[in-house]
């Protein structure tokens, strides 16, 4: 079944722009042609057309392309204008487009749905797409167009043919061995299954894809008046905001998230924790929650007293602008938030660890969903190591093979449709 | 006019167990075959059973079958192939005297209640509205019947090669039957070709046996089916011989005149059955291939040499058999032969393997590109059994994937068509851990009783057994602490706690015979159940981890796939995936996931428009 609208939105940059590419999918892209353009060019040939609205009026003089579907990139016919990226060219050609009978501006992620929908992507590849649409920082597109672009699900089927290859030798010592050809098990056997095994765990140990949107975490901690809130404002002023998908847990520490230099923070400073609290009851609660806070942080700044902070935590001499200062003997960091000396040294310091410890840009980042289903082929690859009947190593190597299935969707379970008819919101 | 309910077309293996399950089922049935003193020849190697092939034995058996008794009323020579290896690929396989073999058949066939046999040679369909209403037979007789199982082998256009000779037939000396293969042809049903051989035959005196390797029966007291008691005929032993360069280079010279090779047979023939002529062929470094000198019975010369089937001519046959060790003088009694048959692409058949375009009609063994007497005889079982159910308006045991390689075959083959002929592996098995040959009856004579396809002595067997089981599932919930195992001297660490007796088997070395003070009378009263147990507890963690899978399974087996389901109107689906998924017509949404080349992508696409298609 098609679907029975056709939707366009621009898919490139906000205008203005050099060029600003307009994207028409649906069954109504070949009118929608006829209509503007007066043509339908050869597909897949961009040729250079005037743009008129109903009333013959010239919108453009712009490339078009034509892409009959099924094999397009969302699998229905799909048009694409390149028009001049000014603001009111492409406002006249979509209110052109908006016009046409059964023709309707793209909801947020529909082209994606649609190119699942119709098979044009897999599991993996719509996961990552999704990812895409909701990045608000650059290490974040990066990672997910590592994964829209199908980086994890061709390394899935790498992964899936070697264990194929090893179950292939298996099964022929199960089902041969009263004919002469089949020897045992290669030697080498059981040193491939590990081989694979410690590949997948290393994957297993590359940061989740979740740690991008959750950003790194930085907790400000000290005695009162060490100088947190306004360490806290100098790091998260001026920076773009972004929206942390974790909601703060406790509503006495104040926590911020923004991108530095493309990198996703959240610092949490947890002044609101004992500043004030004078009854001895909320001051426990206060104390076990900044503890918590600092549990879950990737790094702690500490601002209080040198050598009584957490383990880890970086030693910063705060508040170098005042009368007496007194610097640490191990300060890591020496600054004022006043008067921003040292501010910038510290985040480029942050920003070099928060990269090391995040995603790196391009490489395929796992999900929570996909890093389950790897670790279970990991976990079975592991047993059929460990086993020395040949039918319970096929029956581990059965199990990872499932496993990679899951991953990129070929076995139909319901964590797939729980994706499908979740996330995307497809069935409507 | 003779009217039944259920007639069978063909006396082979396929065609015995259709008619006998239609029996047994309560449906009036009738056998019709060319020869009725030819109902149970095995026309290949006098083997029953084998890895994969011995659990379809036991499953047809299971359900009351035919094969398993009479593989046990002819076996001379017993071997559990893989005995080695984990008990779920233990293949059982017998060789049998093909007369006692036969006679078996023929005596169960004719003891069967509701069963009429009929001889002559089925000439045509009668098709009333598209749908069956009767056939006709070559003497001009008339049948009034609505389900119809055609297991007609490879009569259907069968062509004998041999060397230069041609013949026409399935088997060497019988009729192929043309015409009805001309009406099969007009109905536009998708048939291809495929190809099977089988060796010369040799005078067993004149093979040198002291020279050769013996491969001697096994000692132990397992039979075929569960309802023979134990072993009756006394045991031969076949001889191990090789082929040699020297044969070798005489197959090489004359390949030209071999059929396969000259182009005369273009159809493919079985991977895992190649001729001599392929093996010299495609493995030419090879030094030599082993050669099973087999005796075909007790009261015969005949020996079957596995290993060398061939169309090659008469003159190069006797060139290579006299190459090999002990065969210097060896005379050839019946020379090797390779027959090209038509079969109809199963994947024109519903699961019940009824043809889609002809309802009534049902086909089974061979036919439907299968090769095998085991694979036969299962898909002729089910055949069988629905005709008999869709006659009488009642349900056929339900299999599937989980619970029998019947259902896994036949899935396979409705699904994945062939293009080769299909045979029974372990390796298609995805739950073979829970399919082992030695727990079939657990797993299908249940159903099989409830469906009504069960006969007495069998279902008193059971019942008995099911007792028993009841008994067993008491003692192994029984706990019982390490200390007590280690003191037998069990391999058990003394600081492992108190666990079920069931766990316990679970330890290397832990083996129901060592917890007999436990486990008590119990396993002398039914040491075949105290195995099929004790397996169960070691398998028991595997088994329980394919759950999850198993109910993921059934929740994409609820989403159904209309017959007609319009692929080529899902976008996304490649041209290919349309044809193949229109071709096998997968019933469900797990099925359409089995159809081959159906990728992730496109598995997500179909869902999608499934459902919006139920909702709609």
């Amino acid at each position: 079944m098609r679907s029975a609208d056709t939707i366009f939105a621009l898919s490139s940059g906000a205008p203005p722009a050099g060029v600003g590419v307009i994207r028409v999918s649906g069954p109504a892209a070949r009118e929608a042609l006829l209509a503007l353009a007066g043509r339908v060019p050869e597909p897949r040939r961009a040729s250079l057309t005037r743009l008129r609205d109903a009333e013959g009026a010239l919108l453009d003089e712009a490339l078009v392309l034509w892409f009959p579907g099924p094999n397009t990139a969302t699998g229905e016919d799909l048009a694409e204008f390149h028009c001049h990226g000014g603001r009111a060219v492409i406002a006249a050609v979509e209110g052109a487009l908006a016009a046409l009978r059964g023709v309707r501006r793209a909801e947020p992620g529909e082209f994606t749905r649609r190119a699942f929908a119709n098979g044009r992507i897999d599991l993996a590849e719509a996961e990552g797409l999704a990812d895409l649409l909701s990045a608000e920082t650059e290490l974040q597109r990066a990672a997910a167009l590592a994964n829209a672009g199908g980086a994890l699900s061709r390394q899935v089927e790498l992964w899936r043919e070697r264990v194929l290859v090893l179950s292939a030798e298996v099964e022929g010592v199960l089902d041969f061995s009263d004919e002469e050809d089949s020897a045992d098990l290669p030697e080498c056997f059981t040193w491939n299954i590990g081989a694979l095994a410690g590949e997948l765990s290393e994957w297993l140990a590359r940061p989740r894809s979740e740690r991008l949107g959750e950003g790194f975490r930085v907790v400000l901690a000290g005695p009162p008046n060490a100088g947190k809130s306004t360490l806290f404002n100098a790091l998260v002023e001026s920076e773009a905001a972004i929206t942390s998908p974790i909601a703060g847990t406790t509503r006495d520490v104040i926590e911020r998230s923004v991108a530095i230099e493309g990198v996703p923070f959240t610092f949490v400073d947890t002044a609101g924790l004992r500043d004030g609290t004078e009854a001895d009851a909320i001051e426990v609660i206060g104390i076990a929650r900044a503890e918590a806070e600092l549990a879950r942080a990737d790094l702690v700044l500490w601002l209080g007293a040198e050598g009584e902070g957490p383990q880890g935590a970086w030693e910063i001499a705060a508040q170098a602008d005042r009368e007496g200062f007194a610097t640490k003997a191990g300060a890591r960091f020496t600054l004022s938030a006043v008067t921003g000396e040292g501010v910038a040294a510290l985040k480029t310091a942050l920003v070099e660890t928060a990269r090391a410890a995040l995603p790196k840009p391009g490489e395929a980042a796992l999900n929570a969903r996909q890093h389950a289903r790897l670790a279970e082929a990991e976990e079975a690859l592991r047993d059929a190591k460990g086993t020395s009947d040949p039918l319970l190593v096929a029956e581990e190597l059965r199990r990872a093979r499932l496993a990679f299935d899951r991953l990129i969707g070929r076995a139909t379970t319901e964590d797939m449709l729980d994706t499908l008819f979740g996330r995307f919101c497809i069935g409507k | 006019m003779h009217s039944f309910d259920v007639l069978v077309i063909g006396g082979g293996h396929a065609g015995v167990e259709a008619a006998c399950a239609a029996a047994r089922m309560g449906a009036r049935t009738a056998l019709v075959s060319f020869d009725l003193s030819a109902i149970g020849a095995m026309s290949c190697n006098p083997a029953i059973g084998g890895l994969g092939k011995g659990h379809l034995v036991r499953e047809v058996d299971a359900l009351d079958g035919v094969l398993g008794r009479a593989a046990d009323a002819g076996a001379i020579h017993y071997r559990m192939l893989n005995r080695s290896k984990g008990s779920a690929v233990w293949g059982p396989r017998v060789q049998a005297d093909r007369v006692r073999f036969k006679a078996a058949v023929q005596a169960m066939v004719r003891a069967q209640a509701n069963l009429t046999l009929v001889q002559g040679e089925a000439a045509a369909l009668v098709l009333e509205g598209g749908r069956v209403a009767g056939l006709e037979l070559a003497d001009g007789t008339m049948f009034h019947v609505k389900h119809l199982v055609l297991c007609t082998g490879t009569f259907l256009g069968g062509i004998l090669f041999r060397g230069e000779e041609r013949f026409e037939g399935g088997r060497i000396g019988e009729n192929a039957a043309h015409r009805l293969a001309l009406q099969l042809r007009g109905a536009d049903l998708p048939m291809a070709r495929l190809k099977t051989g089988t060796p010369p035959r040799l005078d067993g005196r004149t093979i040198d046996w002291a020279v050769l390797e013996e491969q001697p029966s096994d000692g132990e007291a397992w039979t075929m089916s569960p309802l023979t008691k134990r072993r009756i005929n006394p045991r031969v032993f076949c001889a191990i011989t090789r082929t040699t360069q020297a044969g070798h280079d005489a197959i090489r010279a004359n390949l030209h005149r071999s059929p396969l090779f000259s182009g005369a047979i273009a159809a493919a023939g079985p991977r895992y059955c190649p001729s001599i002529e392929d093996k010299i062929h495609r493995f030419g470094d090879r030094e030599g291939h082993q050669v099973f000198l087999e005796p075909e019975g007790l009261d015969t010369h005949m020996v079957y040499p596995n290993g060398i089937s061939t169309s090659l001519p008469v003159d190069v046959q006797e060139e290579v058999v006299r190459t090999m060790p002990g065969c210097g003088r060896a005379e050839i009694v019946q020379p090797g032969y390779a027959v090209e048959y038509d079969h109809i692409d199963p994947r024109a058949l519903t699961p019940d393997l009824q043809v889609r375009a002809i309802p009534g009609l049902y086909c089974a063994g061979q036919i439907n590109g299968t090769t095998g007497y085991e694979e036969a005889a299962a898909q002729g079982l089910v055949a069988g059994l629905e005709a008999a159910a869709a006659a009488l308006g009642k349900a056929a045991p339900k299999l599937d994937r989980a619970n029998s390689y019947i259902a896994v075959m036949v899935d396979d083959l409705t699904l994945q068509g062939v293009s080769e002929p299909y045979r029974m592996l372990t390796a298609r098995a995805e739950y073979r851990l829970r399919l082992r040959a030695n727990n079939a009856a657990t797993r299908l004579t249940g159903l099989g009783i409830a469906a009504g396809c069960i006969g007495a002595e069998r279902r008193m067997w059971w019942e008995r057994r099911e007792d028993a089981r009841k008994m067993f599932h008491v003692k192994h919930s029984q706990k019982v602490h390490a200390r007590e195992l280690a003191d037998l001297g069990l391999p058990v660490r003394r600081d492992h706690g108190e666990k079920p007796l069931a766990e316990w088997l679970r330890y290397d070395g832990v083996t129901p015979e060592a917890l007999a003070p436990w486990l008590g009378e119990i396993t002398a009263l039914d040491p075949l159940l105290a195995e099929e147990m004790a397996e169960d507890a070691a398998y028991a963690p595997y088994l329980a981890r394919q759950d999850s899978e198993l109910r993921d399974l059934r929740a994409s087996e609820a989403l159904p796939l209309p017959a007609d389901f319009p692929y080529a109107e899902v976008p996304g689906l490649s041209n290919e995936m349309v044809e193949r998924l229109t071709k096998a017509a997968p019933g469900t949404l797990a099925a359409a996931g089995r159809v081959p080349g159906v990728t992730p992508a496109a598995l997500s696409a179909l869902l999608v428009h499934a459902r919006r298609k139920a909702a709609a």
